[in-house]
């Protein structure tokens, strides 16, 4: 008997599929109540830092420069009062095969599907790692498929998401394409199912892990060229893998005293799943629209525990402005002679500010950038946004309307940050774990998981079940 | 005809017709299709644009769909020229000049 292909039943083996397609159990790893142990995930299902970097290395993967932003940094400083203004640095992750610091989660994944004996590896995504897993694919000789939310209903696409289809197909992949909506993991299940292809997931513990030599590179980097880890990383937020894997392998580096700082583009007010607002946006990644829902409920993601889980490692959350990431990107290229990003270029608008904040003497890492192209660029993106109905201005970015216009700061004074409440953003995330499981009364393992994973303390999570009356 | 077997062609599909999306999506989106592109060699002996065809993927998948396009193309581009840029060069610059050293 041929299999229900509706959308209810499709959807309804969604455990069973992913089970197949992961090769993971999750259920092991379940206290049957909210906490689940999440370094047993990532111990038994991962792998070694020593083993990623051999794992990395065999397809080029890592080990990418590190820029001392000079001019950058004196530029901060003009605006900085006096003695404040720490050095800018940045990592080239562009110099990834593929042009992203993806590549390093798509080796891992496309290393496991080859072990496996995976013949392919499919992966949802309208980003840069749809062009990583495609990249790695194709020097593992595997097959690969990318699922991308990429038109409006009018057919209007994102020119950053056909770059990253373009670049995905000239690796070999075949690109599916879909209009905006949520329903796109019917089709991820479809594929998945049709062709038994590994799911390359990015929430997996493999390529979570594989972002881990990030951060110890980070770390050994600056150990070696300015004889101490960094005092604050500047990750670019979106779904929180970035920011986990780098914090990890800091840690595994043993720099437990590096600020870890997550930062965003500001899209509020516009929705993700809304098709007339698709296109009403000039970031597709980096930006708030994941990295709020993610850093709330990390296991929305497309397998059932997700293995980022930024509120566990950020210990200040910022968010930038559209206007403001344009014209970094702009000042990088005529300062520095980089042309990266844009989207990449989040965490470099927010150090601008931070790096204000800090004594002369400290370093800010930008710990990412990523290529730029054709549609992938600031002029594509900002003629389109144009040809959308979007204002572009020349003023102070504070007063920008995400969908409305996009402002570009009179002079670098203009670029501000703003402050994501982290606590608000826990309480968030303790209601959802409540809301999600339906518990009336948290175990004492649970309360412990509460606060590892937002990095606050048993009297901050009390406090929250207090307010939702919740026992423990 | 427009296309013969073997021609590289993109095809056009309707996932989820409007009022089966998803309940607790933005209404707009729940007013419009959920629709699928992808590409592939042309598996019938000729068609033509708006006929239902069936393709080979570049990695060998077979799918059925609407024919839409021949020789399929991306013309995505580096955008017209954005005037609005044009200061942040030049004041950047002049604002690390300034410094006299």
């Amino acid at each position: 008997m041929a299999k229900d292909m509706s959308f209810e039943a499709v959807m309804g083996r969604n455990s069973e599929i992913m089970k197949k397609a992961v090769g993971i159990d999750y259920n092991v790893f379940e206290s049957g109540s909210i906490a689940f142990d999440y370094e047993k995930m990532m111990r038994e299902t991962g792998y070694s830092l020593q083993e990623i970097e051999r794992i990395q290395k065999d397809t080029g993967v890592g080990n990418t420069p590190i820029y001392e932003l000079r001019n950058l940094t004196k530029l901060a400083r003009k605006f900085a009062p006096a003695g404040k203004g720490a050095k800018i640095f940045i990592k080239d992750e562009a110099a990834n095969p593929s042009g992203s610091f993806k590549a390093r989660r798509a080796a891992t994944s496309c290393y496991h599907a080859e072990r496996l004996g995976y013949k392919g590896v499919i992966a949802a995504t309208s980003g840069n790692y749809g062009a990583a897993v495609a990249s790695q694919a194709a020097m593992r000789g595997l097959k690969c498929i990318i699922v991308q939310e990429c038109y409006d209903s009018k057919g209007i696409g994102q020119p950053e998401i056909i770059e990253k289809a373009r670049k995905c197909e000239a690796y070999g992949a075949e690109v599916v394409q879909l209009t905006v909506g949520p329903e796109l993991f019917y089709t991820f299940l479809v594929l998945l199912e049709e062709t038994g292809y590994f799911n390359a997931s990015l929430y997996t513990p493999f390529g979570i892990a594989g972002v881990e030599t990030l951060g110890y590179e980070l770390s050994m980097q600056f150990r070696e060229r300015e004889g101490r880890d960094p005092d604050v990383v500047v990750v670019t937020n979106a779904g929180g893998g970035n920011l986990t894997g780098t914090a990890r392998g800091l840690i595994k580096a043993g720099a437990t005293d590096t600020e870890i700082v997550g930062a965003s583009v500001s899209l509020q007010g516009l929705h993700m799943a809304s098709d007339t607002q698709f296109n009403r946006k000039s970031f597709t990644t980096g930006h708030t629209g994941f990295g709020i829902p993610f850093a709330t409920w990390p296991d929305r993601s497309d397998v059932p525990r997700s293995a980022a889980r930024p509120l566990r490692y950020m210990d200040r959350y910022v968010t930038v402005n559209q206007g403001s990431v344009f014209y970094m990107t702009e000042v990088l290229a005529q300062l520095e002679g980089l042309e990266r990003g844009p989207a990449g270029n989040t965490s470099l608008a927010a150090a601008f500010k931070l790096a204000q904040e800090l004594d002369e003497d400290k370093i800010i890492v930008v710990q990412e950038t990523e290529y730029t192209g054709a549609g992938k660029h600031i002029q594509p993106q900002l003629t389109f946004a144009k040809e959308n109905g979007i204002e572009v201005i020349i003023g102070d970015p504070s007063e920008e309307i995400p969908g409305k216009n996009i402002i570009l700061p009179k002079d670098p004074g203009y670029i501000k940050i703003e402050e994501i409440d982290l606590n608000r953003t826990r309480r968030s995330y303790i209601r959802n774990c409540i809301q999600n499981t339906k518990m009336e009364k948290v175990t004492k393992e649970d309360l412990e998981f509460l606060v590892e994973d937002t990095k606050s303390n048993e009297e901050f999570v009390k406090k929250v079940l207090d307010e939702f009356g919740v026992e423990y | 005809m427009d296309a013969k077997r073997d021609d590289w062609v993109r095809i056009h599909n309707i996932v989820l017709e409007a009022g089966d999306r998803a309940p607790n999506i933005p209404e707009d989106t729940q007013n419009v299709p959920l629709e699928f592109w992808t590409k592939g060699f042309l598996l019938n002996q000729e068609a033509k644009i708006g006929d239902k065809v069936e393709i080979e993927t570049y990695i060998g998948r077979k799918v059925e769909g609407t024919l839409i396009e021949v020789n399929p193309y991306y013309d995505h581009d580096f955008g017209k020229c954005v005037p609005e840029l044009l200061y942040i060069g030049r004041q950047v610059r002049s604002l690390i000049e300034k410094d006299g050293e």
